[in-house]
């Protein structure tokens, strides 16, 4: 008897890590899957074109904004400014958009990049704690945007919104952009010296300091990368809206793209970047979202799943961090 | 004053305390008697802080027993040290830096009327208590706009007036100036006789000597000795710190130092010179004056091309400080750097890296690993810039890196793609080394390579360092243990309070003179 339940605690104790160590890896992906494929068989029309593309073109602001998201987070750092550097590049866009579409979007992809150089200036040679840097920044750029244009502004450039609304091969181009971005952004934490940086950097940064990495350096690119993306995906959120609406647009979003890399299982102790997975937890959300509103159950169910996934990811995350 | 006779005010009796895979208590018994001012002495993991720690009730005995005024007691809580009247003062003062002086002093003891604080009653009272101290200041201001010196003597007013039967110093002198020590030994002397027992922990000895009746000194978790100070010499109290008594000198032949260390070492270029010449080729890395407020007072040293200079001294000697400011991860008040003549950008880990100087640093866990990464990520860390292209990696380039080192020192993973956490001690130490080693140093220092690590490991890293001396690197070698020191270094820099108290070359190169260099009267 004795030896029996040694044994079947032995193989438990096994068994318990590797399926730990699957979910997560791959945890966030078969939820995906697990969700498509209800909704393949319960959901009327559920696969539709046009269903489909909304879902996808709504939570793709979402997803550029966490891959940025997603480096600061590896840095051990957050960035809470995000939402206010889309509404600074929305405001700008507008502004600009006199000199054509294509130098209103540097303009305001530079102006969501300074913002986030000014928030990485702040912690990388400041020391201030990121959450405070960023949460001034959240703050401030805001009131900024609405300095600059203080009311909803609807614009009628057709370039601008053709990048808000047209499709190549079926698939918004917003979309496209998004998958780019995405590709982009793994490319450079698997295979460049700078995204290696940032994973050391989040993992121990005074082994970095004494390994003679450029740290200050690193963390201020981190963070200018993050606004740029929310700049971008400010600008491509405008073109969609055809309106500028610096008051209002990309507001929590901050907490959605922090939610998508933490559902992803990027930890919040930094070292370790799950790009890919990111996108997932932002997917992963958006499809919860809409489920549950196809299956008319009201908004506050959505909001209680939600939290009840996202506490599911921080333990699966924990877990691995004292495995 | 006589007071062994006098009943221990706290005493503990064979205490144990074990840690996941340490023993650091090992029946440990110490008494603290009124009156007296105990001096608690051991070198990096002797167990001091641990036995500070059930002391004041942070951690619990897991054998032995606390007794507190010749009763059994049980501080389950710091608070219930506190209240038993054993008060701490700790390096780092643990007050209130942003409230007043006056509110520091008071906490939770205000003087109230009509249930509001009085605050006039109050800063009078703190004007009172301080002035005893020496410490005449604006009681109003925020206390983090005195002096260390200053705030310390606030802490211990406060320890003393809240009806403190013990006071345990933990290094109070590490950043106070001398005029400061001065009214702290005044102020420790004063509270002996009113009777209150003092335990101080401190690495610097003259201190010791000037205010201290007892000693207990702590080796690997056990007492090494205990009793009254006055018939220790220092150069016993030393030997008894490192486990190295002069009657009982071990034989050598433990490390795995190869060589022999009269003849200079056989360099990578000493084909042209007869004589080996590593005495006569210009250092590869020269410090000069290297100071910082506290720490480092004005230290020269220099490594040739194939020499291992070895730095000996205490705990706090300013050993670590010293290789952290080489390679530029110390600011410094002045000094300079030099590798192969040319200067270097001080307070620049990335500018030392470059020319050529690394360090491999004390604590593995906290300075060295990136826990979260592979061994391959960690091996490549340093050497990533070189091992690509435009800045993408080139993978087959890692992979050759990676597979030579770990074939060279033997690194034991079950991949490369093992997490580096999961490894030993002595494989996480030889993944830092092959970090190092695959920028292609011109000078290693290294800070303590083998603590921690298992015999075999140890072993390979002592070969190791010999092998990489004889290729022409340069070494600073810091260690602890002795017998490393002497059988590893062509020549020993002894550092005191953070100054070169003498260089040991050749025959001299003993453990007996390192310790007696270490004993010599500091001047001041």
């Amino acid at each position: 008897m004795a030896e029996l339940t040694t044994r079947g605690g032995g193989r438990v104790a096994v068994l318990k890590p590797r399926v730990f160590a699957w979910v997560q890896d791959y945890g966030v992906y078969a939820a995906v899957l697990a969700l498509l494929l209800f909704n393949v068989l319960f959901t009327p029309h559920f696969l539709d074109a046009s269903n489909f593309r909304t879902q996808l073109v709504q939570v793709t602001p979402i997803v550029i904004v966490s891959l940025g998201m997603a480096l600061v987070i590896g840095t051990q750092g957050i960035d809470l400014s995000v939402g206010s550097a889309m509404s600074l590049a929305a405001a700008l866009v507008v502004l600009y958009l006199g000199y054509g579409w294509l130098p209103a979007l540097v303009v305001a992809v530079l102006g969501g990049a300074l913002v986030g150089a000014v928030g990485g200036a702040l912690v990388a040679y400041i020391n201030v704690q990121p959450i405070v840097a960023t949460l001034a920044l959240l703050v401030g750029v805001r009131g900024l945007a609405n300095v600059l244009v203080p009311q909803l502004v609807e614009f009628r450039n057709p370039d601008l919104i053709a990048l808000g609304s047209s499709s190549v091969a079926g698939i918004p181009v917003i979309v496209l952009i998004a998958a780019a971005l995405t590709l982009v952004v793994m490319f450079v934490v698997r295979r460049t010296t700078f995204g290696r940086q940032v994973v050391a950097i989040g993992g121990n940064r005074s082994a970095s300091e004494l390994s003679g990495l450029p740290v200050k350096r690193v963390l201020l690119i981190v963070y200018v990368i993050s606004g740029l993306l929310a700049a971008l995906a400010g600008v491509l959120a405008t073109a969609r809206l055809q309106a500028s609406d610096p008051t209002s647009l990309g507001l929590f979003i901050e907490l959605s793209a922090i939610t998508a890399v933490v559902v992803g299982g990027t930890p919040l102790t930094g070292g370790r970047i799950r790009v890919l997975s990111t996108v997932m937890g932002a997917l992963l959300m958006q499809l919860l979202a809409a489920t549950l509103i196809k299956h008319n159950l009201p908004q506050s169910w959505t909001q209680m799943v939600q939290a009840v996934i996202i506490l599911a990811a921080v333990y699966a995350t924990r877990e691995r961090a004292t495995r | 004053m006589r007071r062994t006779d006098l009943e221990a005010v706290l005493e503990a009796r064979e205490v144990s305390k074990r840690f996941p895979g340490v023993l650091a208590l090992d029946g440990v018994s110490l008494a603290l008697r009124p009156g007296e001012v105990h001096a608690l002495v051991g070198e990096n993991g002797a167990g001091k802080s641990t036995l500070i720690k059930v002391f004041t009730g942070v951690y619990q005995p897991d054998g032995g027993e606390l007794r507190h005024q010749g009763e059994p007691a049980a501080f389950g809580t710091p608070m219930d040290a506190q209240r038993a009247g054993i008060s701490t003062i700790y390096q780092e003062v643990n007050l209130v830096p942003m409230m007043s002086v006056a509110r520091n002093l008071l906490l939770g003891r205000e003087p109230r009327r009509f249930g509001v604080i009085d605050a006039a009653a109050m800063n009078g009272e703190a004007e009172r208590v301080l002035a005893g101290y020496g410490v005449e200041t604006d009681v109003r201001r925020p206390l983090r706009s005195l002096g260390v010196g200053a705030q310390q003597m606030v802490a211990l007013a406060r320890a003393v007036s809240v009806d403190a039967r013990v006071v345990i110093m933990d290094e109070p002198t590490s950043s106070l100036e001398p005029r400061e020590v001065e009214t702290l030994f005044g102020v420790i002397r004063r509270l002996r006789d009113q009777g209150i027992a003092v335990m101080y922990v401190s690495h610097r000895l003259d201190e010791l000597y000037q205010v201290c009746d007892q000693v207990t000194v702590l080796r690997d978790g056990r007492v090494a000795h205990t009793g009254a100070l006055a018939g220790v010499e220092r150069l016993r109290l030393i030997s008894l710190m490192l486990g190295r008594d002069p009657n009982e000198v071990r034989s050598h032949g433990l490390t795995r130092f190869s060589r022999d260390r009269a003849g200079p070492r056989q360099g990578a270029d000493s084909a042209g010179s007869p004589d080996g010449g590593t005495s006569r080729r210009s250092p590869v890395v020269e410090a000069r004056g290297l100071t910082r407020r506290h720490v480092l007072d004005g230290v020269d040293v220099s490594v040739r091309p194939g020499e291992v200079v070895g730095l000996g001294g205490l705990l706090g000697a300013g050993r670590t400080e010293t290789a952290k400011a080489i390679v530029g991860a110390l600011p410094l008040d002045g000094g300079q750097v030099l590798v192969a003549g040319a200067p270097v950008r001080v307070g620049s880990t990335t500018a030392a890296i470059r020319a050529g100087v690394s360090l491999l640093p004390e604590d593995r866990k906290a300075e060295g690993i990136i826990p979260t990464l592979s061994v391959r990520e960690n091996i490549a860390l340093a050497a990533l810039p070189s091992l690509g292209r435009a800045g993408v990696v080139s993978d087959a380039k890692i992979d050759r890196v990676v597979e030579i080192f770990m074939r060279r020192l033997r690194i034991k993973a079950a991949s490369p793609h093992q997490l580096v956490s999961e490894l030993s001690g002595g494989n996480q130490q030889k993944v830092l080394l092959a970090r190092w080693l695959a920028v292609r140093p011109k000078v290693l220092l290294l800070d303590e390579p083998t603590r921690g690590i298992d015999v075999g490991a140890k072993a390979e890293v002592q070969a190791l360092i010999d092998e990489l001396a004889e290729e022409g690197l340069g070494v600073l070698l810091i260690s602890s243990d002795l017998e490393e020191l002497v059988e590893g270094a062509d020549r020993i820099l002894v550092l005191r309070d953070g100054a070169v108290a003498g260089e040991l070359s050749g025959d001299d190169v003993t453990e007996e003179r390192i310790m007696a260099t270490i004993a010599e009267q500091s001047d001041g």
